[in-house]
């Protein structure tokens, strides 16, 4: 690690980047406060609000509880106990990461419809998210040193007080991370409450933004959600600082030797089937079931093409934007230590904080003011995935770069090269896989995305999700359930790819 | 080639610790130094401040002349001509051989040629097309010193290069490398907490500790004349006995030897002082009336040598004594001890 500052070549475009990812927030800020604060606190301050805020709220804690159980009790089973198939079960167990929420409620919805509200926003945000917790948890099962449930049980304490007093609280902190992760999805979510009909704060900013001419409550009921959101991302980190703490020094724990399940054998297999089945096998078999009831004739199969079309080629742009700036943030982030550099990775986690409808509302309040000629047109779509999902990348970028040796920068450096040339040739050769890995998972996230494409799209514009979107909406689930099974293949090449590298 | 001079070279990381104090040290040039120090003695961050990758507080750095770092002056490493040689190696892993080699080498007309004739130096000719991963740590060491010395660098730096090798692959490599920086003169310095590495294969020993040069002087010279009795320790096992000095010569209870620095000790009235003396002066004998003798405690053999510790009569801590005859004591058994040669005297 080289003490010496960044060079300008590099801190230049990192602080373009990071102030890029801040201007929404910044906007938004200023928007709603345009009419002065009394008039932004009459649209907060009323029933309305806080009978959102209470829904929000309400959805968030029974998800959280509900992902809590479904993850930590799989996690258990998967690392802890000689459950038949364990291995399988722990990969399963993680599919529903690769589900749209708007996919799982399209699911459910098309096949109960009585569960719209909050009772199906409730099943589809905690089976897409509960993975949040499962894998946290699974990792520090894994890396906890069994010999403690050891000395408990020589000291007399049953296995299940065993796991009560002495397993749970190792849990603790990846539990809350867990949870904190699932809390913020819940927030931002917008696909999965909107399809239910369920009115959370996302779905109320939607409707009051198309509703009305004047945009001013929609913003500033953006500045309620982005400031839950932000303590919610604030609290996350808290935790995974704390977490790091504690994992220092464990040494290397023994292999794990698994808990016999004996007579419960029967009752796991069957709890990890039904969620298994609940999460995936469900929403794959509606749409199957809606596939078959639709036929070739109700198909737009050039449709379905020229929209497959448009959603890969949004999302390249948009991954390669996001890439591009990532990369000297990343750099920046993983080389130079300093309160410059830390700023500057914390501004550019802001889109992490940002849920996907205030940042779409962000950008379409400053095109209309500074930049009318973007108004609906796609490059402000593109800069919208990369203010989303710049966190997403630089995260991959920086630990690519951590994993090159510094020592080898050093000896570039020695051998007649500027930093600006050993980053060309040295840095950015060892970490293009891990970059390549964050482009890659950026433009999965990019094809996925749904609030920001609604509000940004140019006119007549769809892409798969949009398009699943609006057909689920009006109850068309055969229509809509082409765009789901091409939107979830084109999502699984890049997502299997990334699985087999790890 | 060209020489090193280090002047009043201080460094810290933050404006409470200080790292290195005033370190005073000249590298003739075409000659191996060796730092030789404990780890955390500051041995590393003095070759990072050389080599451009730390700011220094105070002092200065010159190369043949240039001035490298000083006040007001901080030339950016890559243009400092200092080659490095890390722990490990650190060869670019996605480049071949050759193109390690070539990678500092500006002049496209020589590359080719300068890239074989360094790796012919370091023994490894026709090695160019390989990658790094396919070669043995030894060779990657080697592939290291050859790209280093690749653009005819002032001086090359060494950081504990031979750490990660195995001892039986490490003496072996340490004679190329030694043998490579002499065959074109370079200057080098060579990092370095393992004094047996320090002593053999360099021709300047600077032995640091807590960021202070505490000596420095040929490799005989810092083993023979160790200027305080942990530098005694230090590079070598150390056998310090109390001694009364009088006209250069000190009588102890192990025998009388002269001493080696004669400044303060050719005084006529006698005075207090302790010896140093290394085991293998100490010789063993049939115990005798006349001879000072003890009781063997220890045996330890390690082939080549074995170390004896006995329990001298009248001294407080048993002594060490190294024998290269094939019949070793036994513990128990009684001994004669008496020290020969000359010895250092600390007051």
């Amino acid at each position: 690690m080289s003490t010496l500052r960044a060079p300008w070549g590099l801190l230049g475009p990192a602080c373009l980047a990071g102030a890029f990812a801040l201007l929404p927030l910044g906007y938004l800020a200023v928007r709603s406060m345009e009419r002065g604060p009394g008039f932004a606190w009459g649209v907060v301050a009323t029933e309305g609000t806080g009978l959102l805020l209470a829904r929000s709220l309400g959805l968030a804690v029974v998800v959280v509880a509900a992902c809590l159980i479904l993850g930590i009790s799989l996690a258990w089973l998967t690392v802890r106990t000689a459950l038949p198939g364990a291995a399988v079960w722990s990969v399963v167990a993680t599919v529903p990461l690769a589900v749209p929420s708007y996919v799982a409620a399209f699911a459910w919805l098309s096949a109960m419809p009585e569960l719209a509200g909050f009772t199906g926003s409730a099943i589809a945000l905690t089976l897409v998210s509960y993975p949040y917790v499962y894998l946290p948890v699974a990792a520090a099962l894994r890396g906890t040193d069994p010999a403690h449930e050891e000395v408990s049980r020589s000291l007399g304490v049953g296995p299940v007080r065993t796991f009560l007093r002495v397993t749970l609280p190792q849990l603790r902190p990846a539990a809350a991370g867990g949870a904190l992760l699932v809390a913020l999805y819940v927030l931002s979510d917008f696909g999965a409450v909107s399809l239910m009909r369920y009115d959370t704060f996302t779905r109320g900013i939607y409707t009051s933004y198309r509703a009305s001419f004047d945009r001013t409550p929609a913003a500033a009921l953006s500045i309620v959600l982005v400031v839950m959101t932000v303590l919610l991302v604030a609290m996350e980190t808290r935790t995974r600082g704390r977490r790091g703490h504690s994992r220092t020094g464990t040494g290397t724990a023994r292999p794990i030797v698994p808990a016999p399940l004996g007579r419960m054998v029967i009752p796991a297999l069957a709890w990890c089937a039904a969620v298994v089945t609940a999460a995936v096998a469900f929403p794959l078999g509606t749409l199957g079931y809606w596939l078959t009831v639709g036929n070739s004739g109700t198909w737009d199969l050039a449709g379905l093409v020229n929209i497959a079309g448009v959603t890969l080629t949004v999302a390249a742009l948009g991954a390669a934007l996001t890439t591009v700036l990532a990369l000297p943030v990343g750099v920046v982030a993983a080389r130079y230590r300093g309160r410059v550099a830390d700023l500057l990775e914390h501004a550019a986690y802001a889109g992490h904080a940002l849920p996907g409808i205030t940042v779409a509302l962000a950008m379409v309040f400053f095109a209309v003011r500074y930049a009318y000629p973007l108004y609906q047109e796609l490059p402000l779509l593109v800069c919208a995935y990369a203010v989303l999902f710049l966190p997403v990348a630089v995260a991959a970028t920086r630990a690519a770069v951590l994993q090159a040796p510094p020592v080898l920068e050093d000896v570039a450096r020695s051998l007649g090269r500027s930093p600006l040339r050993v980053l060309r040739e040295v840095t950015v050769p060892l970490a293009a896989p891990g970059v390549a890995a964050g482009a890659a998972l950026t433009f999965v996230v990019c094809m996925k995305e749904l609030p920001a494409t609604l509000l940004l799209r140019p006119t007549g514009m769809d892409t798969l999700a949009t398009r699943l979107w609006t057909e689920t909406g009006v109850g068309s689930y055969a229509d809509a359930a082409p765009y789901a099974a091409v939107l979830i293949l084109l999502a699984a090449v890049p997502s299997y790819l990334l699985g087999r590298r790890t | 080639m060209t020489d090193l001079r280090i002047e009043g070279l201080t460094m810290g990381y933050g404006p409470d610790t200080t790292v290195l104090h005033g370190i005073d040290l000249t590298v003739p040039s075409g000659s191996l130094a060796a730092v030789l120090g404990p780890s955390g003695c500051g041995k590393t961050s003095l070759i990072r401040v050389i080599a451009g990758f730390l700011r220094a507080r105070a002092g200065t750095v010159t190369v043949g002349g240039r001035t490298l770092t000083g006040p007001g002056t901080h030339v950016p490493p890559e243009r400092r001509r200092i080659g490095i040689v890390p722990q490990e190696g650190a060869l670019f892993p996605h480049l071949s051989v050759a193109a390690n080699v070539a990678f500092g080498v500006t002049d496209r007309a020589t590359r080719r040629q300068r890239t074989e004739e360094m790796l012919d130096l370091v023994g490894l000719a026709g090695y160019g097309d390989r990658m790094p991963h396919e070669l043995s740590g030894g060779q990657q060491q080697r592939v290291a010193l050859a790209r280093a010395l690749a653009p005819e660098p002032a001086l090359v730096l060494l950081d504990e290069p031979f750490n990660a090798l195995d001892s039986a692959l490490r003496a072996g490599v340490r004679a190329d490398v030694r043998a490579a920086l002499h065959a074109i003169g370079a200057t080098a310095l060579l990092v370095t907490h393992d004094q047996q590495e320090a002593l053999s294969t360099a021709d300047i020993v600077a032995v640091v500790r807590d960021g202070r040069i505490a000596q420095c002087g040929t490799p005989q010279d810092v083993y023979d004349h160790p200027a305080d009795p942990w530098i005694a320790g230090f590079v070598g096992d150390a056998v310090l006995l109390p001694a009364t000095v009088v006209n250069g010569t000190a009588t102890t209870a192990l025998g009388t030897v002269e001493i080696r620095t004669p400044t303060g000790a050719t005084a006529e009235t006698p005075r207090q002082g302790t010896v140093l003396l290394r085991p293998e002066q100490l010789r063993l004998s049939d115990p005798g009336e006349s001879t000072p003798s003890g009781s063997v405690t220890d045996v330890r053999y390690f082939g080549h040598d074995a170390m004896v510790t006995v329990a001298v009569d009248g001294l407080d801590t048993p002594v060490n004594i190294r024998i290269t005859d094939h019949v070793a004591p036994r513990p128990g058994d009684r001994i004669g001890v008496r020290a020969t040669g000359q010895a250092t005297l600390h007051a």
